[in-house]
């Protein structure tokens, strides 16, 4: 079974941390990923970095801007984790926005995903009417999770159709906003996330955007099945570099 | 065969939306009601007695005989740069604006790069007192001083956008990013033919008063409704499509094509993404764009703001790829020679990016009873600086 799927099956919230590939420093991505796994956290976003990340805030997007000046690209994230699944156990998402996808050739990304053990993928830009005419059927014969965005604004309607294409998690974006931009939820997300929740969707929910403490965390997940945090992980390794992540795991649960 | 968008925003394989989930309630919004507000008889009668009597349309078809008889051939003149604000981009603000309002939006925001649309926009939101805020490079916002002082001077808040290169590229990416902010009561007016579907639709749409105006005005000149060529600069390309719109499923009319090679094609400091382009996504678009083997966007140059663009609108795109235009890229040095011949033989002073159509007449050679029509998309006061400082006036 996909790692996805089974790790969800758990009765626990989920913890699962963002950090772009390539960021603070170039060789970092493989022992930040050992080093999550250790200290507990439960899932892990890499992020393949892109010049123009549309749908984030400067946090992320600077790490970006950063990862790409150390010489991160695709193929050298694929060397990086080649042999990420000798160590690591828990579920890999890889992140990022279409364009470096469509150059590398999607056939071949969603590949070499599977060769090296990636679980799923998340593409912003890629909108679930294009996924599902025409890319569906590779991201499953090469058994890759893709994971859809919900935000409050989407229709009962849309969200019916995302739950219907979709075959691991839905990513709940908390509000209307880019990545790293709130802190802390109001009555109206909560409605938002209740009212979610009692559509009774065939995929769990996580949330995502706008969490960075323990606070936030038991909020996001007090109507759904985890969450997960970026800005707030990269704010981290800006300031202290990698190997104290027992240090951020322990301050949000 | 249509060279027309299709129902889901495709030109050939060009166009589409690639937008992230937060932006598609207001996108889908725009792409369901655009074709419909346009086509209200109020719409359409407050839009023309704008372009007539706030814009001043319709602009002059001008026979610019010295320059003809230089090259041997018939070129008339689409004197969009006589528009209100200076340029065509205030076609398609008067139209977005009325959108806006029926849309019930309050806020507005644009993205600019040299600072014209960002004047035109902000006219328009003056004029309709609605709220607007600017994005703007960082670096363009130096380079572009006096647009800046005006925008601002109409009521607008320009905003500096400090990621990335911090040009034009990035001020679309902080537009994008206030609107996924901002999801209930703004509207977003993009500047030209890019962007998700239905913005390059809808824009083309706005902008094609020009080739409108062009077929009744060549037919009392000349006896005819198309002209053998219609001529512009293609940036992102919205007055290109504006001056081909009527005339692109018309094979009888040439469609010439016009982008920035800056110092030379080859040379890396290119903005000729006909050339240098590969099929992509900029902007929530599938186009051709530069950017490296590994898919992140390139930054272009040009010495003219306008045309300092990574991609081309889907239009064009298709344009180029299916062979319908003939796409033709002039240096920096080039344009800025043609610029000063306009001046010197027929008393205009073109906008910069004008100025690389105006240069294709040097090596393109036409039939002497050619009938070309270039649009004078932009004045030049805005670059007068850069003319002055090239030319040591």
């Amino acid at each position: 079974m996909n790692r996805i799927k089974s790790k969800l099956q758990e009765s626990k919230k989920l913890l699962s941390i963002y950090f772009t590939a390539g960021y603070p420093q170039i060789d970092d991505t493989v022992s930040i990923i050992e080093d999550l796994e250790k200290n507990g956290v439960d899932m892990i976003e890499i992020g393949l970095p892109f010049s123009d990340p549309l749908a984030d805030g400067p946090t992320i997007q600077e790490s970006s801007t950063k990862a790409l000046k150390n010489g991160m690209t695709t193929e050298k994230l694929f060397q990086q984790l080649k042999d990420i699944r000798k160590t690591v156990k828990i579920p890999l998402i890889i992140m990022g926005y279409f364009n470096p996808m469509l150059q590398y050739g999607v056939e071949e990304f969603c590949k070499k995903c599977e060769e090296i053990g990636i679980d799923g993928l998340i593409i912003p830009d890629l909108p679930v009417d294009v996924y599902s005419e025409k890319y569906q059927a590779i991201f499953e014969k090469h058994k890759l999770i893709n994971v859809f965005l919900i935000t409050p604004q989407t229709s009962e309607e849309r969200i019916g159709f995302i739950d219907s294409v979709s075959n691991g998690f839905i990513y709940m974006v908390s509000s209307a906003s880019v990545t790293g931009a709130t802190s802390g939820f109001g009555t109206e997300t909560k409605d938002y996330f209740k009212r979610i929740s009692k559509m009774n969707l065939k995929n769990p929910q996580i949330v995502g955007f706008g969490i960075s403490d323990k606070q936030s965390f038991k909020e996001a997940t007090e109507y759904s099945n985890g969450a997960i945090i970026g800005s707030a992980y990269i704010k981290h390794l800006t300031k202290n570099g990698v190997g104290k992540n027992s240090n951020f795991v322990k301050t949000i649960r | 065969m249509t060279y027309q968008a299709d129902e889901k925003g495709y030109y050939g394989e060009f166009g589409g939306a690639y937008i992230p989930e937060m932006l598609y309630p207001n996108v889908e919004e725009l792409r369901q009601q655009y074709i419909q507000i346009m086509q209200e008889e109020s719409f359409q009668k407050e839009f023309k007695d704008l372009l007539k009597d706030y814009v001043g349309r319709p602009t002059p078809l001008y026979f610019a005989s010295r320059l003809s008889e230089k090259y041997n051939t018939k070129i008339y003149l689409k004197r969009e740069d006589l528009c209100h604000t200076g340029a065509h981009k205030i076609n398609n603000t008067i139209g977005q604006i009325l959108m806006a309002k029926r849309l019930g939006k309050n806020r507005v925001i644009a993205e600019t790069g040299a600072g014209q649309h960002g004047v035109a926009t902000a006219t328009v939101c003056a004029l309709m007192g609605i709220e607007c805020i600017v994005y703007m490079g960082e670096i363009d916002i130096d380079r572009q001083a006096p647009n800046v002082a005006r925008m601002k001077m109409l009521g607008a808040t320009v905003i500096p956008a400090k990621s990335g290169s911090r040009t034009l590229k990035d001020a679309t990416n902080e537009a994008i990013r206030d609107w996924i902010n901002n999801p209930v009561d703004t509207h977003y007016i993009i500047g030209s033919v890019v962007g998700p579907h239905p913005y390059p639709d809808m824009v083309a749409r706005f902008q094609s008063v020009i080739s409108e105006e062009i077929k009744s005005q060549l037919l009392e000149k000349e006896g005819r409704e198309a002209p053998d060529y219609v001529v512009a600069c293609v940036g992102g390309g919205s007055n290109a499509a504006g001056i081909y719109y009527h005339y692109l499923d018309n094979p009888e009319v040439g469609i010439i094509a016009v982008e920035a090679a800056g110092k030379g094609v080859l040379t890396g400091e290119s903005a000729a993404t006909s050339a240098l382009g590969k099929e992509g996504i900029i902007h929530g678009s599938k186009t051709l764009l530069m950017q490296s083997p590994d898919g992140q966007i390139t930054e272009p140059y040009s010495i003219s703001a306008g045309l300092d663009y990574p991609g081309i609108g889907p239009m064009h795109a298709n344009l180029f790829r299916s062979g319908r235009a003939e796409f033709i890229s002039i240096t920096d040095a080039d344009a800025m020679k043609a610029g000063q011949e306009l001046a010197k033989l027929e008393g205009i002073i073109p906008a910069i990016e004008t100025s690389h159509a105006l240069a294709i007449f040097e090596d393109r050679k036409f039939k002497k009873d050619d009938i070309v029509v270039l649009n004078l998309s932009g004045r030049g006061d805005k670059d007068l600086s850069t003319y002055i400082e090239y030319f040591n006036l």
